[in-house]
């Protein structure tokens, strides 16, 4: 029942805030958006003490690593849902009517995702995302949001396409295998039956695919576009929530190859993907001019990180999960904080924006902070779970893994720091005071940046007993 | 019931390599229909009996498909004023020569692999070859609307491999499908129209402003 409330209230929202042509009350929609992720985030948490639910003939259901998944989303979307109440009163092209209700269908579309045990209905949900996202990176309905939504909506199609593909290769290799078709518990109680040349072809298409939606390189090349065009606050819960859903789909097949034994076929894969995602990610963030493109460079690094450390196994897969939560409530973190900058100083370019702790005191030291966060330094949980991954590399033998690695990690630091650093620190262009900033943009980014130092020095016992499930499940083990 | 099935899946063929060939909009869009009819028919024909599933899907997907996209793109290509330029990068017979090959790979492919007695021999081939050609119009042609038209085909070679396995995808989730097809390809319309308002061109080389 509670499952399917989590989806249903969302998507009401949407259609009541979409439909009702009333183009002056933005105040009554952004209270329905505000209501709706209060109660989706209030029944989520109902989720954490009496798990276990299931609905619609076990096509939902709330496993340790959907149920991670759902915590993270909600949780952002709660926070991106309060800092609406302040950007929406800073910038409202046409009244918010198409952005409040294409929000709330991103929630309700995520939300099946993460709750999916049936992959043909976590694929519908995922490619729910595309175009429930689509109308929000048009916000600004000019020639430059026009090209990254045109991009993002044929690139994320087509890979979205290719991983339907792979969803039937998988319901082949099913075939005359008892359990029901494509839900995820008979898949991993009867894997070891499934046919191995149609699960690799399945493993292979879902992986490309939905690495399209999570951008992993080479299929990243929406990324840096989208989330540089789209409003800050869109790109956070496109790179905190939604990358996030695709790489359970991603999770989800790795799980069922696992199990099938198929590990010395996935996991070289993930790592070369991995890899290659890491070092894109430098290249690029090196020399990078533009804060929002920096953190669509920096989600790229941190996707190749977590199909890294899926791909190491052992107590890579917890470092993974852990991350996973990590590196989604960072971004989201940090978006808010660029959409601070942008809605201050008109650009997210970094050129000719200096001093930003002195005119902007707030969001100046939240992206500071936010610049250690992501990169992987200690306190912050960041460094915790890139510090686990390492571990699972040089733990399993692969140790010029854990050195390209290293050397990636750092170098992606100096090219974040000479950016941010440079637009943080240094003299104002004017001599105007500091901007008193308002309280609802501030919520939202202080208290995802209280999370993420909490999950560095302190993992709750609930949620440690989820981490370590989700890891087992996906073929490694907690430290 | 054997050989409709075939005669249909041969003229999805035809219709795949007629995008490939014509150089006007209209008559992609037109060859899409038709592909869409087509593959609205085969659930019928490849059926051993007609039951409800059956006759609904292949009533949606002839709607779907066959009617409501079409003249969705017609409507998109009336209002931005355009008539002739499919404008390839590749010439029309070295994209028909890449067709062919595509239809040869996927039946080099298709016989390799081990595929599940129930399916009529030539849909998992003819699928393959779509998904291919699909992808073929969509990466060497310049106009955003028949970048649109390549991705349809790319969907209906999709919808065309799902076809083995209609009795383990239950009917809500074809619907899902089918639904999700639909808004992704009218999401796109509207961001093609928008493209002609804002550039007076569908030529998506335009759209050159971002990059590193």
């Amino acid at each position: 029942m509670r499952l399917i409330v989590l989806w249903l209230v969302p998507a009401i929202a949407a259609l009541a805030t979409g439909l009702v042509p009333s183009p002056r009350v933005t105040r009554w929609r952004v209270a329905v958006l505000v209501g709706a992720a209060a109660l989706h985030l209030g029944v989520t948490v109902s989720l954490w003490s009496s798990p276990g639910e299931s609905a619609l003939n076990g096509w939902l259901g709330d496993d340790p690593l959907g149920l991670l998944v759902l915590t993270l989303v909600s949780t952002l979307f709660f926070v991106a849902a309060t800092y609406t109440v302040g950007y929406l009163r800073r910038a409202t092209p046409r009244g918010g009517r198409v952005f409040v209700s294409g929000l709330l269908g991103f929630l309700a579309a995520t939300t099946l995702v993460a709750l999916s045990q049936h992959l043909a209905l976590l694929w519908v949900g995922l490619e729910a995302t595309t175009f429930t996202v689509a109308p929000l990176i048009f916000h600004r309905h000019d020639r430059r949001s026009l090209e990254a939504v045109w991009k993002y909506l044929v690139i994320s199609s087509v890979g979205i396409a290719l991983a339907l593909l792979g969803i039937f290769f998988l319901a082949t290799a099913q075939h005359g295998v008892p359990g029901n078709p494509l839900i995820l518990g008979d898949l991993l109680a009867h894997a070891g039956e499934l046919q191995p040349m149609w699960l690799r072809a399945a493993f292979l298409f879902l992986l490309v695919g939905f690495g399209t939606k999570m951008g992993l390189a080479p299929m990243h090349t929406w990324k840096p576009d989208t989330y540089g065009e789209a409003p800050a606050l869109v790109g956070g819960l496109m790179a905190g929530g939604l990358t996030s859903c695709a790489f359970l789909g991603v999770a989800r097949i790795t799980e069922v190859t696992m199990r099938a034994g198929l590990g010395p076929f996935v996991q070289p894969l993930l790592i070369a993907f991995g890899l290659v995602s890491l070092a894109t990610a430098a290249v690029f963030i090196l020399g990078q001019g533009d804060l929002k493109r920096l953190l669509a460079y920096s989600s790229v690094e941190h996707m190749g990180l977590l199909v890294l450390g899926l791909g190491l196994g052992g107590v890579g897969a917890y470092g993974t999960v852990l991350h996973l939560i990590n590196n989604g409530l960072a971004k989201g973190w940090l978006f808010l904080v660029a959409g601070n900058v942008v809605l201050a100083t008109g650009t997210s370019a970094a050129s000719g924006t200096r001093g930003l702790i002195r005119t902007l005191p707030a969001s100046g030291i939240l992206l500071v902070m936010g610049l250690f966060a992501v990169t992987g330094s200690p306190p912050f949980g960041p460094f915790l779970s890139e510090f686990t991954i390492l571990r699972a590399a040089v733990g399993g033998g692969h140790v010029w893994v854990a050195a390209i690695m290293l050397f990636l990690l750092a170098a992606i630091f100096v090219g974040m720091a000479v950016l941010v650093l440079g637009m943080a620190l240094g003299e104002p262009a004017t001599d105007a005071p500091a901007e008193r900033e308002s309280a609802w943009l501030l919520a939202g980014p202080i208290a995802l940046a209280g999370l993420v130092l909490l999950l560095g020095l302190y993992i709750p016992a609930p949620l440690q007993r989820a981490l370590a499930h989700a890891a087992t499940a996906l073929g490694g083990g907690a430290p | 019931m054997q050989t409709t099935a075939e005669l249909l899946l041969l003229l999805v063929v035809l219709t795949d390599l007629a995008v490939l060939g014509s150089s006007r909009l209209r008559t992609c869009i037109r060859a899409v229909a038709a592909q869409g009819l087509l593959l609205g028919l085969l659930p019928v024909a490849l059926a051993s009996r007609y039951t409800v599933h059956v006759v609904a899907l292949s009533a949606g997907t002839v709607v779907v498909k066959a009617v409501v996209l079409p003249l969705f793109l017609l409507w998109a290509i009336r209002e931005a004023a355009v008539r002739r330029e499919v404008e390839p990068l590749v010439g029309y017979i070295a994209s028909l020569l890449l067709g062919a090959a595509a239809v040869a790979a996927g039946f080099a492919i298709a016989t390799r692999l081990p595929v599940p007695d129930v399916a009529e021999p030539v849909l998992v081939p003819v699928a393959l070859a779509t998904v291919m050609i699909g992808l073929i119009v969509l990466t060497t042609r310049r106009k955003a609307l028949t970048q649109v038209v390549g991705y349809l085909m790319l969907e209906n070679g999709i919808y065309l491999f799902g076809l083995t396995q209609t009795e383990s995808v239950p009917f809500l989730l074809e619907v899902g499908v089918l639904l999700d097809i639909f808004a992704g390809v009218f999401i796109m319309g509207i961001v093609v129209f928008h493209i002609n308002r804002e550039f007076d061109s569908l030529d998506s080389s335009h759209l050159t402003e971002l990059r590193d």
